[in-house]
């Protein structure tokens, strides 16, 4: 498998956003009332996670480590007012169902959590796939939620309603339904073994963590653990280098010390010698 | 010395309580309530009850057989939650709504968290809350001999005056099980006298209510006398808010969770949008219990107290 499809695989199945790394719960809890607001959005944001993650991957040697995070968050609001344009152009009836959550994707945590993690590290290209994969994984998660929410709360399937309104269950269209189809559908996931990050039994890579992207904090794509082990290699040698200096520091300490006390003892065995000779 | 001497450690005396003992009496204690329900709207509304029960039990074994866990529909636990789950419906409402409920109740409140005794809100009254979003048009219309009027918390909340005796009784319309005070009355001193449970929670409860009305509402004793008889107070007070599982053990905490309870529901009755707000009320208080619990902690026998 090349590169530029194992992050799409990535993307859309091992560590989907949705449902394994659980970012972006905002737009995911509020667009997905139906299902073609959810590909809308899913769709949005897929176009500023590709072209962000490219953006920031060529920029990635230019930015100063410190200032990272305003840069990215500069690229990321200018893509997203270029996508709100264009809908509000071409697509104003998706634009109106969306509303402020179009430029909330400036603050969505799966672009600045791949910016962060990925193109910030990784060539232009490997990350302009991250973001194709991350953002369809996006996209076929909330639509799996809002197809469920969907038939159940306004007896619906992509906006064509085949259950009378007698059975709609309201619950779910509002904010607590949300929680509750993703977390049934995340404990369905979870209960199907499908393949994930976060299923313990899915066999795991041999990285120094284990593979355990469930007890990392960061993203942990085998990417970023070369990196890490080039790291640390470089930190072990560094550390045996401060050793190997502070030893010949102590040995010639320790030699000078000598030196020093051997020329005292000289001394003091001259001064008496030079008294007895001041004496005479 | 040729016997053998039987060593075992404490306790030694058992009080003969299970928990299947004290689901029983909570549903006999349910039955007078149950029954002027059934007397006053007629066979739909024993319908309803029945349906839910099932539905409460059923989809306890179903679940427990799916996720491979001893069953535990012997315990009675889900007959409770079924019955005051019924009680909490209008009688003309339609039989898979309830049934709807009870799977939710018994499933995502109480099953998913781990079963009786882990269930961090009263399943039943989670269940009703699940229903009165859903279908707030079905839940909310209340039909009594054949025509549809408001409950008289509505009408205190519109400003007419309502007829206390009759609330007392029970003539009025309103979900199967909330409408007669004397019935659950006498179901709540059957529990006393069980010693099911304590008067701490349910008297506290209605006090503050009363005063909360008094001072907040009209300084009007008919008022208050209503605001006490209306509603799910009496059944809440001593069915749902008593729930061992979803209250403080510690005395002092179920007094603080009374007077908790209390004011939300006068805050619900008298300042919010809807009339009632005893359901709303008792979850709000279950999710603080734990708190509640934590700073009402008695001192243990033989420590000190903390010099202040």
């Amino acid at each position: 498998m090349s590169k530029c499809v194992e992050r799409i695989y990535n993307g859309i199945i091992k560590e989907n956003p949705t449902f394994v790394l659980m970012l972006g719960m905002c737009p995911t809890l509020a667009v997905t009332t139906t299902a073609s607001n959810a590909i809308g959005m899913g769709l949005s944001t897929t176009a500023v996670l590709v072209f962000s993650n490219l953006l920031i991957s060529l920029l990635r040697n230019i930015i100063p480590d410190r200032v990272r995070i305003p840069a990215y968050i500069v690229v990321i609001a200018s893509l997203v007012t270029i996508v709100q344009l264009v809908l509000q152009a071409y697509i104003p009836s998706l634009y109106s169902a969306l509303g402020i959550y179009i430029p909330l994707i400036v603050v969505n945590c799966i672009i600045m959590g791949r910016a962060e993690s990925y193109a910030a590290k990784n060539g232009p290209l490997e990350s302009a796939f991250d973001g194709i994969g991350m953002g369809l994984g996006f996209t076929v998660g909330i639509t799996c939620i809002a197809i469920v929410r969907e038939l159940l709360a306004q007896g619906a399937f992509f906006g064509f309603e085949f259950i009378p309104e007698d059975y709609h269950i309201t619950l779910i269209g509002l904010a607590p339904g949300a929680f509750f189809v993703l977390s049934v559908l995340t404990a369905l996931q979870n209960k199907f073994k499908m393949p994930s990050a976060t299923n313990g039994s899915v066999p795991q890579s041999k990285l120094a963590c284990g593979g355990n992207c469930m007890s990392c904090s960061g993203s942990a794509c085998s990417a970023n653990h070369v990196a890490l082990e080039e790291v640390r290699q470089v930190e072990l040698a560094k550390a045996a280098e401060a050793k190997k200096a502070a030893a010949a520091a102590a040995a010639a300490k320790k030699a000078e010390m000598a030196a020093k006390k051997a020329a005292e003892e000289a001394a003091a065995q001259a001064a008496p010698a030079a008294a007895k000779k001041d004496a005479e | 010395m040729g016997k053998l001497f039987n060593v075992s450690a404490s306790p030694h005396v058992r009080s003969k309580d299970s928990t299947q003992s004290i689901m029983t009496d909570v549903c006999i204690a349910m039955l007078p309530a149950t029954a002027f329900g059934v007397f006053q709207f007629g066979v739909h509304a024993l319908l309803v009850v029945i349906a839910t029960v099932l539905g409460c039990v059923v989809s306890e074994y179903v679940y427990e057989k799916i996720m491979k866990k001893p069953i535990t529909i012997t315990d009675m636990s889900a007959v409770v939650t079924g019955m005051i789950l019924a009680l909490n419906m209008p009688w003309d409402i339609p039989l898979w709504i309830p049934v709807l409920g009870s799977v939710f109740a018994i499933v995502i409140v109480k099953q998913i968290y781990g079963g009786l005794g882990q269930n961090f809100m009263n399943p039943a009254l989670a269940g009703r809350c699940f229903l009165l979003l859903s279908f707030a048009g079905k839940m909310s219309s209340f039909t009594m001999d054949g025509w549809t009027g408001a409950t008289p918390l509505a009408q205190l909340k519109a400003g007419e005056s309502v007829d206390v005796m009759a609330m007392f009784i029970g003539r009025i319309p309103g979900t199967i099980g909330e409408v007669s005070v004397i019935a659950l009355l006498i179901g709540a001193a059957y529990m006393v006298y069980k010693k099911v449970i304590t008067l701490r929670i349910p008297v506290t409860y209605i006090v503050t209510v009363a005063v909360f009305a008094f001072l907040f509402g009209q300084h009007d004793l008919t008022y208050v006398a209503a605001h006490i008889c209306g509603g799910g107070l009496i059944f809440g007070a001593f069915f749902m808010a008593t729930d061992y599982v979803t209250s403080p053990i510690t005395p002092n905490g179920q007094i603080v969770f009374g007077v908790l309870l209390g004011i939300l529901t006068g805050l619900f009755r008298i300042f919010g949008g809807s009339a009632e707000g005893v359901s709303y009320a008792i979850i709000i208080g279950n999710m603080l219990v734990p708190l509640i619990e934590k700073y009402t902690l008695p001192k243990a026998f033989g420590r000190e107290g903390k010099k202040a």
